[in-house]
């Protein structure tokens, strides 16, 4: 009967969480702001294609830094390559790197938040004495680090990150955890004799979840920035993929007559980051319980 | 607990931290593919300077001594020797400290010279079209990568709005150095502000709802001074704590700024290391940043427990 109760009010919570979320995200200012620049950005990345016929890496040694025309909407750099074209296919690669980076650490972060949380005793301890390692290197001199060890490109970003990020996302599912495994219907599972496995991904995490996915999104913002960053150091998405950290790279050296060729992938780069954020603060309006 | 039994309990769980920090920074070199040594060394690379350097570093033994070793050199403050430079790592890093530490110092205080004034304004009139502004801040600015922003100020204030600071470098005596690192003291700044604000602001909101600031103004106290002497004072000691916390974001952020400034530091050390293939370098900036992120906790806790004497009671 407990059990039954307990499974109900999960059941419930959850409902109304979606059903909650459905009725009012169209009247949350920030989400519906967050949501139509994404979806822009994301559509245009898209229809590269069909947007420009140029080709992101076809280099005109003939046409190098020219400024904005009919023909190159945003101008060429500095090997003749349309820099309309480059943003756009840019886009692809570093969105999508970013949004498969939080993945990762957001799985594993879940999964070591949640042993810590519910076994507790050594299995705390230990798993939250990693965190405060990992939280004592700086984001970015370790995520550095980590990809001059493991060698420069996508495969090496989403390692290093995983191994940075995990630590945010273990940090809140174990807070939230500690809290709710004292709930009467977590008791009630346990006494019931139901294994800890279910517990935790059947009752637990559906309760306990909203905090961290609220988190990924704010945490996608510092991936993009991180990728781009990484790609500005000559570390990230390697050449001739385009990526913006290394359009504003290549244009740094023309900062003096070509000051757009950093500064527009820049701005993307900012827009970006903002519609992310507008969606994750309205976000965390949206889940939070009434 | 007093002032005394909590610095020292602090400082006793540093010390498994620290020894954390170890572990992970000797394992760096078993995330190389491929043998570490081959790889660092390129083209250079002959069996005589493979075998040379897994001797150096112990590859040619197991693990825990491997590690053994490695604790053993540190704690006599050998990092090893650059592979470029041919010079002690540590040597190399302790010339370059005082450029990043001198930006890290004048970051902070710009970032709270911006952030203190902005989440004032904000915070005494909530929701006022000020307070929106203010609160539009944090949202634009975390966006911000913090390279191209320093880029966009090289451009403003170093080439196109007239000469103002230097594009480069350090600067010599200490008006020197405050002119040539307030470009990239400010980029670091811009970076951590946003975050500030958004903590002072809701400090000093809820100081400002609080019983004792009614109560000041019960008494006819001016709205300055209530601002000013008992307001602020209250709020600014979570402030301490945000900024302690966020601290490693700050530091981080300092290896690219020092990159795009060309200012010799220890993150542009990290990052020309990095090119060069030069591993015991590289390992020992990494610790260094770890251990000084470790040791800026600490002190923020201290301060905190100065500044609101309650925190020593948790």
């Amino acid at each position: 009967m407990t059990i039954a109760v307990a499974e109900g009010l999960t059941e419930s919570l959850a409902v109304e969480h979606r059903g909650g979320f459905r009725r009012r995200w169209y009247r949350t200012p920030s989400f519906v702001a967050g949501v139509l620049i994404i979806g822009t950005i994301i559509a245009l990345c898209l229809l590269a294609p069909v947007l420009t016929s140029h080709s992101p890496t076809d280099q005109d040694l003939n046409h190098i830094l020219q400024g904005p025309s009919s023909e190159h909407w945003l101008g060429t750099d500095q090997l003749g390559r349309d820099e309309f074209a480059r943003i756009l296919y840019g886009g692809r690669v570093d969105l999508r790197v970013a949004f498969l980076a939080v993945l990762f650490p957001f799985v594993l972060g879940t999964t070591l938040g949640c042993i810590a949380g519910y076994y507790g005793r050594f299995m705390d301890t230990g798993i939250m004495r990693l965190v405060d390692v990992v939280v004592a290197f700086p984001f970015y001199v370790l995520v550095i680090a980590l990809v001059f060890a493991l060698g420069p490109g996508a495969r090496s970003i989403y390692i290093a990150i995983t191994l940075v990020g995990w630590v945010s996302y273990a940090r809140i599912l174990r807070g939230e955890i500690l809290v709710a495994k004292r709930q009467e219907y977590i008791l009630a599972a346990q006494a019931a004799g139901f294994r800890d496995f279910r517990i935790i991904v059947r009752h637990l995490l559906p309760n306990v979840i909203t905090q961290a996915i609220v988190y990924a999104m704010s945490d996608i913002v510092l991936d993009i920035l991180a990728i781009v960053t990484l790609g500005y150091l000559g570390l990230g998405i390697q050449p001739p993929t385009p990526d913006w950290g290394g359009m504003i790279a290549d244009g740094q050296a023309f900062l003096t007559t070509k000051w757009e060729l950093s500064t527009i992938p820049g701005v993307v780069v900012v827009i970006t980051a903002l519609g992310l954020s507008l969606i994750g603060d309205g976000l965390a309006d949206l889940l939070r319980p009434e | 607990m007093d002032r005394f039994a909590y610095i020292l309990r602090r400082l006793v769980q540093a010390v498994p931290v620290v020894i954390g920090v170890t572990v992970l920074v000797f394992f760096m070199i078993h995330l190389v593919p491929g043998d570490p040594a081959r790889t660092m060394l390129g083209v250079h690379a002959t069996p005589q300077k493979v075998a040379a350097l897994h001797h150096e570093w112990g590859l040619d033994k197991s693990i825990p001594e491997q590690y053994k070793l490695f604790m053993g050199r540190l704690l006599h403050g050998n990092l090893g020797d650059s592979l470029f430079y041919h010079v002690s790592a540590r040597d190399l890093i302790w010339q370059r400290l005082p450029v990043t530490l001198w930006l890290i110092a004048y970051g902070t205080v710009l970032s709270v010279l911006i952030a203190l004034p902005l989440a004032t304004i904000a915070a005494t009139r909530k929701d006022a079209v000020r307070d929106q502004a203010v609160r539009v801040v944090p949202l634009i600015g975390l966006g911000f990568p913090p390279f191209w922003l320093g880029i966009m100020l090289l451009l403003a204030f170093g080439l196109h709005l007239g000469r103002h600071f230097p594009v480069g470098g350090y600067g010599d005596g200490l008006f020197g150095h405050l002119n040539s690192m307030f470009l990239p003291a400010l980029t670091v700044a811009l970076g951590i502000a946003p975050i500030l604000i958004r903590s002072l602001r809701a400090s000093l909101l809820q100081v400002l709802e609080s019983d004792y600031i009614t109560t000041a103004r019960s008494k006819g106290i001016p709205e300055r001074r209530v601002l000013l002497r008992h307001a602020l004072r209250n709020a600014v000691s979570s402030t301490v704590s945000v900024l302690g916390v966020n601290i490693g974001f700050l530091v981080g952020g300092t290896v690219v700024i020092e990159q795009v400034f060309a200012l010799p530091g220890i993150g542009q050390l990290m990052l020309n290391s990095i090119f060069q293939r030069d591993f015991p370098v590289v390992q020992g900036v990494t610790l260094v940043f770890g251990i000084m992120v470790v040791l800026v906790y600490l002190a923020t806790d201290v301060v905190h427990s100065l500044l609101d004497p309650r925190v020593r009671f948790d």
